[in-house]
């Protein structure tokens, strides 16, 4: 089953994913196929496992201050930078609209 | 015209009290250099996993208990994705399933009329309490067009509140925000400051005729004290009820609150319906807690947090302090309103009660009426008094042995205030504002007053 191009966009536009070419889409569906396969197991009153962690114990750690005042090694890896300020655009810019962009879906 | 019913749900994000942040070990701390409270993780480097600060959870179980919820014994992490600048990660780490604490209530109080007088208490329910990260902060430089993002709060404790939609005006959410903030100064989870962010108070606001479904909600942001959210949630229902009045619709967005304008005004669009692909924290086993039952009979005391341990540690509640004010000093409920709502002042009160032979029933008028008005006059806080509780109580003896009137004990105040180290004692001397007590003397004064004023004595004789 393929998947439809409007779920395609919204994940271009969620994830900044490009699907790039049919192959990408292709490995998508493939993927969801092989999920699926999940549903053939039947699960009636069995308890959902959303982490291989659940029986390990989630470790406390003690409020002291370890880490942090590194700003010098931080900020190295920025590409503008003003005083110790990370610099970003002046909000999000929002992916174009799937007319607007250059994307392989558009001529799905 | 068929009325209105204004609904309001408030979503409160307190900063918790902490040393250290919620999953890394960099330091909390308000206004430092910029980045330099960042860890690798805060910064989200690559191969940096989160460690849950025991504190933390203490503060999440503290707040849950002392606000009647159920301590979920599990709870879960989960990642809420969005892009944003502060948020370095691309996804914040919440509680979106299986939160720590559920089903609460909080009690709080309302004036009748502005009248303090009649108090009515009200209650609000508490649909539960997540522990979730803080972003860190964007500087929007308009000139340059661009963003400065300081990290230092990423990634901060905070414990957000939601409430279910049970309040239906301004005042009602900014009583309950206040006592809200009450409490979690009491129990120290949160510092709870408006001001600097600690307790920060998004309001959703609908209006519906009564019986019919519920409106469409606008969700207001930018609110920075009680006061505005009290503005902000009344202006919101007004602009609301006037657009449907005249026939228009309400649009499901978010606005912000115009202190200066005290209006709302909308938010540039967040990208529209924003779809946060929530998914399990995979990084994060459960969050286990127990109590005196549960408790594993090996286990590190330090990896254990225990609920019914914590519960038994908890300070009076504002509530249970007023009741036991009341109840001490026979003053009245609505003073000990006055008096837990300002800073150190129940401490002063006391402070003065204890010194003094004044009845406290008598303290609590001087302390409500004539201190709290002069440090309102000076903007000064309790603990900033040029008059302390002793010299309080020094004045208020004098008063109450009826050596000076209670006219010259305000002048005596008056001096006092001034801070030039005198006494009341030295004050009621140096300006002769002792009462006489020898009948004699009196005697003398009256009958020197009437030998002073012969032709208006003789009028008053003859009638």
């Amino acid at each position: 089953q393929p998947v439809a191009v409007e779920v395609l966009d919204h994940l271009e536009q969620l994830a900044l994913v490009d699907f790039r070419d049919a192959e990408g889409v292709e490995r998508l569906r493939k993927a969801i196929q092989f999920a699926d396969q999940l549903h053939e197991v039947n699960t009636d009153g069995v308890e959902p496992m959303d982490s291989v962690l659940e029986d390990r114990c989630l470790y406390l750690r003690e409020d002291d201050v370890t880490e942090g005042n590194c700003a010098n090694e931080l900020l190295k890896n920025a590409r503008e930078k003003v005083e110790e300020y990370f610099v970003a655009p002046p909000g999000n810019i929002p992916l174009p609209k799937l007319e607007e962009r250059e994307t392989f879906l558009q001529g799905s | 015209l068929a009325p209105w019913v204004p609904v309001v749900g408030l979503e409160i994000h307190a900063q918790i009290s902490s040393n250290s942040k919620l999953f890394s070990g960099s330091q909390v701390q308000f206004a430092a250099p910029p980045n330099s409270l960042v860890s690798f993780f805060d910064a989200s480097l690559p191969g940096t996993l989160p460690v849950l600060n025991r504190r933390c959870v203490e503060a999440a179980v503290m707040t849950g208990l002392a606000l009647n919820c159920s301590i979920n014994k599990k709870s879960l992490f989960d990642r809420k994705h969005y892009f944003y600048a502060d948020l370095p990660a691309g996804y914040q780490i919440t509680q979106q399933r299986v939160p720590i604490a559920v089903n609460g209530s909080l009690s709080y109080s309302l004036c009748i009329d502005n009248k303090m007088s009649q108090m009515v208490t009200k209650t609000v329910r508490i649909k539960q309490i997540q522990l979730e990260q803080d972003s860190g902060k964007s500087l929007h430089d308009d000139r340059r067009s661009q963003t400065l993002v300081d990290l230092n709060r990423a990634g901060v404790g905070l414990m957000e509140v939601v409430m279910e939609p049970d309040l239906c005006c301004g005042e009602e959410a900014a009583a309950a925000v206040r006592e809200l903030q009450l409490i979690l100064q009491t129990l120290g989870s949160s510092q709870a400051v408006m001001a600097e962010g600690q307790l920060r108070v998004d309001a959703n606001v609908s209006v519906h005729h009564p019986g019919e479904p519920y409106g469409v909600r606008t969700e207001v942001k930018n609110i920075n004290s009680i006061r505005f959210l009290a503005k902000a949630v009344d202006y919101e229902i007004q602009r609301q009820i006037e657009e449907l009045e005249n026939g228009g619709t309400i649009l499901n967005e978010t606005r912000a609150f115009d202190s200066k304008l005290g209006c709302t005004v909308p938010m540039r669009d967040k990208e529209g319906k924003q779809d946060y692909r929530f998914m399990p924290e995979p990084n994060l086993p459960p969050l286990i807690l127990y109590d005196a039952k549960s408790l594993p009979a090996n286990m590190n005391h330090q990896q254990v947090v225990n609920i019914d341990w914590i519960h038994e540690r908890l300070p009076d509640l504002p509530s249970v302090k007023r009741a036991k004010l009341v109840e001490q000093y026979g003053i009245l409920p609505e003073h000990s309103f006055a008096l837990l709502n300002e800073d150190g002042l129940t401490e002063f009160f006391e402070n003065v009660v204890k010194q003094t032979q004044m009845k406290p029933k008598k303290v609590i008028g001087w302390i409500l009426n004539v201190l709290l008005s002069y440090l309102k006059q000076h903007s000064l806080t309790v603990k900033e008094s040029p008059v302390s509780s002793f010299m309080m109580a020094d004045l208020l003896n004098l008063l109450e042995r009826k050596e000076i009137s209670s006219t010259a004990a305000k002048q005596v105040l008056a001096e006092l205030w001034k801070g030039e180290g005198k006494t009341p004692l030295e004050i009621v001397k140096e300006k002769k504002l002792e009462l006489i007590q020898d009948q004699k003397e009196l005697e003398q004064i009256c009958q020197a007053v009437i030998d002073g004023q012969e032709n208006e004595v003789i009028m008053m004789v003859l009638g």
